[in-house]
């Protein structure tokens, strides 16, 4: 534990004296770095539970400013950050936490054109977005890069969260092909979601990120975890890697990152 | 044969807002007829012109995904729990 500050050995001993994470685990949790996409609702949770758990480098994307309709589950955000940069109020509230972490910030929205790039500078992924379009190019970019992806999705009252090791477990792409058809998507009227789902869902998702900066434990991958806040419910149900999936399946056909069309919401 | 179908939000404005509904049938096949009956427009959003479930939509028997059995011909028992699991994502209004 030689290369730990005492301040550091007293910030973290809760985790040290856990014997599956012990010295050697923290250590790795401090040097692993971890891109989180979207710094809203459940970028929040996962960014400051991160931060508090001592990972070294969080990047954090997201090319909107703070408005007061995002305060009621965007716990990054207080009353004074209206119309800050979110990734800055992101920041300031990380590193607040926790002065040891180095914090980068994208004010901008994730492309097929920026991703690789972004991507090549961290070892985990985690999405924390609200939209089926960069929902399936986070997914592609990070079979692409293979690199670790911890998903998360939230909607009205329900979540849900899986992890993808890219080329072993299951993808998304390999559950849901294609962003879904205006039918299967709720329009605005039907959206909404209760704020504290994305407190629940985001910490199940940085839990994922913790498991695999140590190495210990079982990931949600080959399983996907769906939580109703409504009924108190945990499902669980197996996932099956699709040969044909059309990212990382044994003839893949897509070979580009592709943006697609946002659909459009007719409020 | 009663089993239980879990209905996704997407889904729930065609079975007035309920989020889990009994129906008979002895495979998915039957069970998909009788949603149709008793919700009419469920077909379609599960089905294809085919007749086919479609790519997107994932339909488990308790853990168990329906593609990785007979598909629309797995047969269901007293109390088996459907589910309907579509991708989600949401929560902002642009």
């Amino acid at each position: 534990m030689s290369n730990f500050t005492e301040e550091q050995i007293r910030r973290y001993s809760r985790h040290i004296i856990l014997p599956e994470v012990g010295g050697k685990g923290q250590k790795k949790i401090m040097e692993t770095k971890v891109l989180i996409i979207g710094a809203g609702g459940l970028g929040s949770p996962i960014g400051l539970y991160l931060a508090a758990a001592g990972i070294g480098k969080i990047g954090i994307i997201d090319g909107d400013v703070v408005d007061l309709s995002n305060l009621q589950r965007q716990v990054f955000h207080h009353t004074s950050d209206l119309d800050v940069p979110k990734v800055e109020s992101a920041k300031n509230k990380m590193t607040a936490i926790n002065p040891d972490l180095e914090v980068t910030t994208y004010n901008e929205r994730l492309s097929a054109k920026n991703i690789m790039s972004i991507f090549s500078e961290y070892d985990i992924i985690v999405d924390g977005t609200d939209n089926f379009p960069t929902k399936f190019l986070i997914n592609d970019a990070a079979v692409f890069a293979n690199k670790p992806l911890v998903h998360g999705g939230i909607l009205r009252f329900d979540g849900q969260v899986m992890t993808i090791i890219p080329n072993q477990s299951t993808c998304y792409r390999c559950i849901f092909h294609n962003p879904p058809p205006a039918g299967l998507v709720p329009s605005c009227q039907e959206a909404g979601v209760l704020g504290v789902l994305a407190g629940v869902i985001g910490t199940i998702q940085a839990t994922e990120v913790l498991k695999l900066a140590v190495g210990k434990g079982r990931l949600l991958s080959n399983r996907l975890l769906t939580y109703n806040a409504l009924r108190s419910k945990f499902r669980e149900v197996k996932l099956h890697r699709n040969p044909k999936c059309a990212v990382c399946g044994e003839k893949p056909t897509i070979k580009e990152l592709i943006d697609y069309e946002q659909p459009v919401c007719a409020l | 044969m009663p089993v239980k179908v879990k209905i996704p939000t997407p889904l729930r404005k065609l079975t007035a807002n309920k989020g889990e509904v009994e129906v008979d049938g002895k495979t998915i096949g039957e069970m998909i007829e009788n949603l149709e009956k008793s919700y009419p427009g469920l077909k379609e959003r599960l089905c294809d012109e085919a007749g086919a479930i479609r790519r997107f939509v994932n339909v488990y028997i308790n853990e168990e995904d329906i593609r990785f059995m007979q598909g629309k011909d797995t047969s269901l028992k007293d109390g088996d729990e459907v589910s309907i699991i579509p991708a989600i994502a949401g929560g902002n209004i642009n």
